[in-house]
């Protein structure tokens, strides 16, 4: 079953169309209804090259929620081999929207991290929706500082709507938690990769994103507040998200401009969704040619380096 | 409503306009309701001298109460692109940002000070709240990498004052990136072997809780000041139920092991001396207006402060 998006509605009716006749066909031998399914088949793939051309800010928000985008289990799974899960953060509690372990990355040893929002209901629940609490950004700092010790480099998966707002979140210094894991992530002398894979959520994110190179899949989008926390605050109606989203330069693309990813990574016509195993491995490779890049400059010049990509940031504006 | 108001305010008010004194003579206080007088108000550093409750108080004032004989030079900060997103909301963002200098008088949500506490030499930074809710955009960041370069150049504490609702919206991600910005900073001062501390005062939530205002060597609190990730109303409307009595005000996180200490504005001053001198390895201050005896420590202080 194919979840549809609002805006893929029409598209929605027409592959609709397409796989009743199918079904229908199974059933009765004798008809041949292939030449007008395929006929269907096409004018779906046009409207959805249509949709897809140019996709609005809001939109590209839409696409990076969709629930059946690949997630981080996805990713760590076709990805990654010997992986072993580290639980816990020693202190309070293991939390599940953050995954994190050793596993081999083509061969190598690597830390691979990543928020994970669940795929059905009751993973849904078990992982949050992908919020983290304190406990999650203190195991992160935790394996980040193993990493360290150990000289593996480390790979985080972004998708997080924001850090978890409960009161025991709060309690357990969920401010002081997210600092700590940019602190970490600043400070650690191996290379840091990160993907954002879905929704980089505003400091949730920022714990993990803060990386030697940084890509952003094709729809994802990386922003300091929801569109619709923005358009509730600055617009007093959370319905003006779509105008929010354009404001916020969210969109991958924008961010490239800004200096604030590295790369973009094209996803599958009509998005990650429509294809996950081509989006995985191109999540894949862009990996591998992040870490390349880095190469081993040593522990001294990766931190520094960190640090200016960081001082440096926003000197230029979109125009530049 | 009554002749107080109707009558005698009017009167006052007109007497003291054409003389061109301050517009609000008075202040209300918020929590318990006194009116205050605006000099009263001032020499009890903004606090309600009914009912101790802090009120916000700008970066200038807070220096000139903070700083020996309100003396400290600025330290200046590098001024970042205008409307790096070309935002625009209802209004455009530089629209918001004219409107705010005129109000405050100020260039930014930040202002950064050097100069000596009780004769000890100290760079300051303390954010404006009433500057567009004190957000921390490019400059703030800015002023915050100043601070404690500047800090890192003279061989000196780094105090921060926290105020801000959180991150600027109209610099969208830029805004953002101070987090991991401010964090670089923050490292430079550490390494160098330098004390960072951090007042927190009402209200500092949102990014800039989760980044510098967090990584204090010592985090103080103003009491009750509002100090959060996410704010009261998010939770209650996330978690449907009501949150406790004082939830994220300073004694609850003194409660929580999040803070070192919650201090009084009145003491906040001695307190920053005491715990300075002790983390720079320097003697005790030498309390009411005595001349300092010569320390080795005060003539390269001293120069240091007269550099632009």
């Amino acid at each position: 079953m194919t979840t549809y998006l609002d805006f893929e509605k029409p598209l929605a009716e027409i592959e609709g169309k397409a796989e009743e006749l199918r079904a229908l066909a199974r059933r009765n031998a004798e008809m041949d209804v292939e030449a007008e399914a395929a006929a269907l088949d096409r004018k779906a793939a046009d409207m959805l090259r249509d949709l897809y051309k140019d996709l609005s800010p809001w939109r590209k928000c839409q696409v990076a929620r969709h629930p059946d985008r690949p997630h981080c289990r996805d990713y760590i799974r076709a990805l990654f081999t010997e992986y072993t899960p580290l639980a816990g953060d020693r202190n309070f509690a293991d939390d599940h929207a953050v995954m994190g372990g050793l596993a081999r990355f083509r061969d190598k040893a690597v830390m691979v991290i990543g928020h994970e929002k669940g795929h059905d209901t009751k993973t849904r629940i078990e992982r949050n929706f992908g919020m983290a609490r304190p406990e999650g950004y203190r195991k992160a700092v935790r394996l980040m500082e193993m990493a360290d010790r150990f000289g593996l480099p480390v790979v985080t998966l972004v998708d997080t709507p924001g850090a978890y707002p409960g009161k025991g979140a709060e309690e357990r210094g969920q401010s002081e938690a997210i600092a700590r894991s940019t602190e970490a992530c600043l400070t650690i002398g191996v290379p840091l990769v990160s993907v954002i894979i879905g929704e980089g959520g505003s400091g949730g994110a920022v714990a993990f994103a803060t990386a030697d190179r940084l890509a952003m899949l094709e729809h994802s989008v990386y922003s300091v507040i929801s569109p619709e926390g923005c358009a509730s605050i600055l617009w007093k109606d959370a319905e003006k998200m779509r105008e929010a989203a354009e404001a916020l330069r969210l969109t991958a693309q924008d961010l490239l401009k800004l200096g604030v990813c590295d790369r973009v990574i094209p996803e599958p016509m009509g998005g990650a969704q429509r294809d996950p195993t081509a989006t995985v491995a191109a999540v894949g490779d862009a990996i591998a040619a992040m870490l390349g890049e880095i190469g081993t400059p040593g522990r001294a010049a990766l931190i520094k380096a960190r640090r200016r990509k960081y001082l440096d940031m926003g000197s230029k504006g979109l125009a530049a | 409503m009554n002749w107080i108001t109707n009558y005698v305010r009017p009167r006052i008010n007109s007497i003291f306009s054409r003389r061109e004194m301050p517009e609000n003579l008075w202040t209300k206080c918020d929590e318990c309701g006194t009116m205050l007088f605006h000099r009263e108000l001032s020499d009890a550093l903004n606090v309600c001298t009914g009912c101790g409750h802090h009120m916000g108080i700008t970066p200038r004032a807070r220096f000139e109460a903070l700083f020996d004989g309100g003396v400290f030079a600025e330290v200046s900060v590098p001024k970042p692109i205008d409307d790096p997103l070309k935002f625009r909301d209802q209004k455009k963002y530089p629209e918001r940002l004219r409107a705010a200098q005129k109000s405050t008088g100020e260039t930014e949500a930040m202002l950064v000070a050097e100069g000596e506490i009780g004769r000890t030499p100290i760079v300051a930074a303390a954010q404006d709240f009433s500057f567009m809710g004190g957000s921390m955009g490019m400059y703030v960041g800015n002023a915050i990498v100043a601070a404690c370069e500047r800090a890192v150049a003279l061989k000196r504490p780094l105090i921060l004052f926290s105020a801000a609702g959180g991150a600027r919206m109209q610099e969208g991600i830029l805004s953002l990136m101070q987090m991991p910005r401010s964090t670089v900073a923050v490292q430079m001062l550490k390494e160098a072997g330098l004390p960072y501390i951090v007042v927190l005062t009402h209200p500092t939530t949102g990014g800039v809780t989760a980044s510098y205002a967090m990584l204090g060597d010592i985090q103080i609190a103003e009491p009750n000041a509002l100090i959060c990730f996410a704010g009261p109303r998010v939770i209650e409307q996330t978690i449907r139920e009501k949150l406790p009595e004082g939830f994220q005000r300073a004694e609850y996180l003194l409660d929580h092991g999040m803070l070192d200490r919650v201090t009084p504005r009145a003491q906040l001053r001695d307190e920053l001396i005491a715990i300075t001198r002790m983390l720079m390895g320097l003697p005790p201050a030498v309390a009411g207006d005595l001349p300092a005896p010569d320390s080795p420590e005060k003539a390269p202080a001293e120069k240091a402060a007269v550099q632009p």
